[in-house]
């Protein structure tokens, strides 16, 4: 088990630069997700820690020592892969050793390890086969086996989980995380996928445009977003983001949704966007506001609702089975503890 | 629909009638070679080229094996049989594996200037080998290989980089990039990448290679005339002195039969492995 230091780290492709001076502690032990839409650097942030990208300055620690500029084998780290990567004419047995192999490990100590990681994985009875004749979830289990092996200090994923289909990508999401539990090993684990990032996270890490906009627990990304694009980029229906100005005394806010702020969260005549879930938008008979419903969509077990205020457009979650058609007009209510407020021109977060 | 029917089946017709056509305009010379190389001189001068062989023989094919003078010796074309084996051994497996190691060098490990030196090596693809002939002839004898078996053993292989390395470069391109991530986080160096993972996984690029190859140091004749010595004459430098050498009647049936013996490897190569080829060639083009 080892923790990873990277201290300003950045990265260029020729003069493209994709990571700038990034900083980012992985504590020991934790399931940390790298977040963020294609494109903001979350690969190539995870490559440069396996040592399968050069660095054009800044430095990492594997472990306490510095990995800088060390070959991806000597880093103590295992990589599992999108396109699971398994060596076509190689066994699952000899997929597993190859490294292992490469290292030197005796025989013995080989067979053990690819024992443990086999039975650990329901692999045993698959042993004998080539990557060819296995389903995409066993060969994603291959990958993952042939990480464990290594008994390394950290495990990194670069999406492993998106070349699966829904119900598969949903049972080894269950299944990596009691692997964590189990081994309770250092993770780093990229994906665009914001359900397996809130499932999955001791710790998030969302980035966008090479630069990280937020660290947290997946409860304080969720809850108190640092800024409108992490908002925005996390929850199912999204956010629901209202312009407003701060009222002359400070407290109040003018736009669709006028509330009262508790005091000191803004100046007198700011330009705010409020942020609320859909999920603080209750529907209720006696709430302050009245709008038109535009669409139903039942989930099952529980409705979106999206309505019209006016021309401010938003979406509710209603978790019982009352009947709401479009065209109805609801009062709905909100709880001003629960909303964000952003500064319109920077789009951070205001306290 | 009943037109729609009846055009299609003129349609598919013409296709027939046209490789049918194609067919036989490629197939009568080796029809003709054929039915000659068992006809006795009597009967070949009856001027009936294409009439089938009354009374078959093997006499020529066994005169042009073991018996036909080519200059001052009379040894058929058996000895360049075996001169072209022992040349095309070496060039056909030595070029083959320099061209793989090339592409997977070039397209999986990248080297700083890499693109650079492919693009000079492939500049060199389109200089006729005649202009180059002279040349070599004096690096070789600097060398002292000229004029003997690693000497033209050397001249096929430089001549074959170019296509084996584009052959190689292209194909490995297309593998998936993660696979060498995953070697290389395994602590795969080079040759172990190579020689464990990606050679195994060569084998359609390796079949079309070695077809490409054989029948071009097969067929070659310039190059062997100019840098293999008297010792080591491929079958096709044999062949052309077998015809050239003429002492009285010119042996038709003879002739025939010694061109047949002499291009009978490539051929069979494409008849046994034309399935490969195929298949080659659609893995190398579509991924």
């Amino acid at each position: 088990m080892s923790g990873v230091n990277i201290q300003g780290l950045s990265i260029k492709f020729g003069a493209n630069e994709v990571i700038k001076g990034l900083d980012l502690q992985v504590v020991e032990g934790e399931f940390l997700v790298l977040l963020g839409p294609s494109g903001c650097g979350k690969s190539t942030l995870l490559h440069s820690i396996a040592g399968l990208i050069d660095v054009s300055g800044g430095r990492i620690e594997i472990g306490g020592q510095d990995m800088t500029d060390a070959e991806p084998s000597e880093r103590g780290i295992g990589m599992v892969f999108q396109s699971y990567a398994l060596y076509p004419t190689m066994t699952v047995e000899k997929n597993m050793s190859f490294g292992l192999r490469v290292a030197g490990t005796p025989k013995a100590e080989i067979a053990r390890r690819v024992d443990k990681a086999a039975q650990m994985l329901q692999l045993t009875p698959l042993l004998n086969r080539k990557p060819a004749q296995l389903s995409g979830g066993q060969r994603q289990r291959v990958a993952i086996g042939r990480a464990l092996v290594r008994e390394a200090g950290v495990f990194l994923f670069d999406e492993p989980l998106s070349n699966l289909d829904a119900k598969l990508r949903a049972e080894l999401r269950r299944e990596l995380k009691l692997l964590h539990h189990t081994l309770g090993s250092t993770m780093i684990y990229v994906t665009h996928d914001q359900v397996e990032a809130m499932t999955l996270a001791s710790r998030i890490v969302v980035m966008k445009g090479g630069v990280i906009q937020q660290i947290g627990t997946p409860a304080e990304v969720y809850e108190r977003p640092a800024n409108l694009f992490v908002a925005g980029f996390l929850g199912a229906p999204a956010i629901n983001l209202v312009p407003a100005r701060v009222g002359a005394d400070g407290q109040t806010l003018e736009g669709a949704l006028p509330l009262r702020l508790a005091a000191g969260r803004a100046t007198a005549g700011q330009a705010v966007v409020l942020g609320v879930r859909p999920e603080h938008l209750r529907l209720q008979a006696d709430g302050r506001w009245q709008a038109t419903v535009e669409l139903v969509e039942p989930m099952g077990n529980h409705q979106v609702v999206w309505m019209k205020l006016g021309s401010q457009g938003l979406s509710a979650l209603v978790h019982d089975g009352r009947r709401i058609a479009a065209g109805d007009v609801v009062a709905f209510d909100l709880d001003e503890s629960a909303v964000s407020l952003f500064d319109a021109a920077s789009e951070q977060r205001l306290a | 629909m009943a037109q729609r029917k009846a055009s299609a089946l003129w349609a598919r017709i013409g296709i027939y009638a046209f490789l049918l056509f194609a067919a036989a305009f490629f197939l009568l010379p080796l029809y003709v070679m054929l039915t000659t190389s068992f006809k006795s001189m009597e009967e070949i001068r009856l001027g009936q080229i294409f009439a089938l062989p009354s009374a078959p023989s093997f006499d020529a094919w066994r005169a042009a094996w073991s018996e036909a003078c080519t200059g001052v010796s009379c040894e058929g074309v058996r000895g360049g049989f075996w001169n072209s084996v022992a040349i095309a051994v070496p060039s056909v497996v030595l070029p083959i594996l320099l061209g793989a190691v090339n592409g997977y060098a070039l397209s999986w490990w990248k080297p700083k200037g890499g693109e650079w030196l492919f693009g000079i090596l492939m500049l060199g693809a389109f200089i006729p080998i005649q202009v180059m002939i002279y040349p070599l002839v004096k690096l070789e004898a600097a060398l002292g290989i000229y004029s003997s078996l690693p000497g033209i053993v050397f001249v096929h292989l430089v001549f074959a980089m170019p296509i084996m390395t584009l052959l190689f470069r292209n194909y490995y391109a297309g593998l998936p990039g993660e696979l060498f991530k995953a070697a290389r986080v395994d602590g795969g160096g080079f040759w172990r990448i190579f020689v464990q993972l990606v050679l195994p996984m060569s084998t359609p690029m390796l079949i079309v290679a070695a077809i490409m190859q054989i029948t071009g140091v097969w067929n070659d004749y310039i190059l062997g005339l100019t840098f293999a010595g008297r010792e080591n004459q491929p079958m096709t430098v044999q062949l052309n002195n077998v015809i050239n050498t003429t002492t009285g009647e010119r042996l038709y049936n003879l002739n025939m039969a010694a061109t047949i013996l002499t291009s009978a490897v490539p051929l069979l190569v494409y008849l046994i492995s034309g399935r490969w080829f195929v298949r080659g060639i659609a893995a190398g083009a579509v991924k």
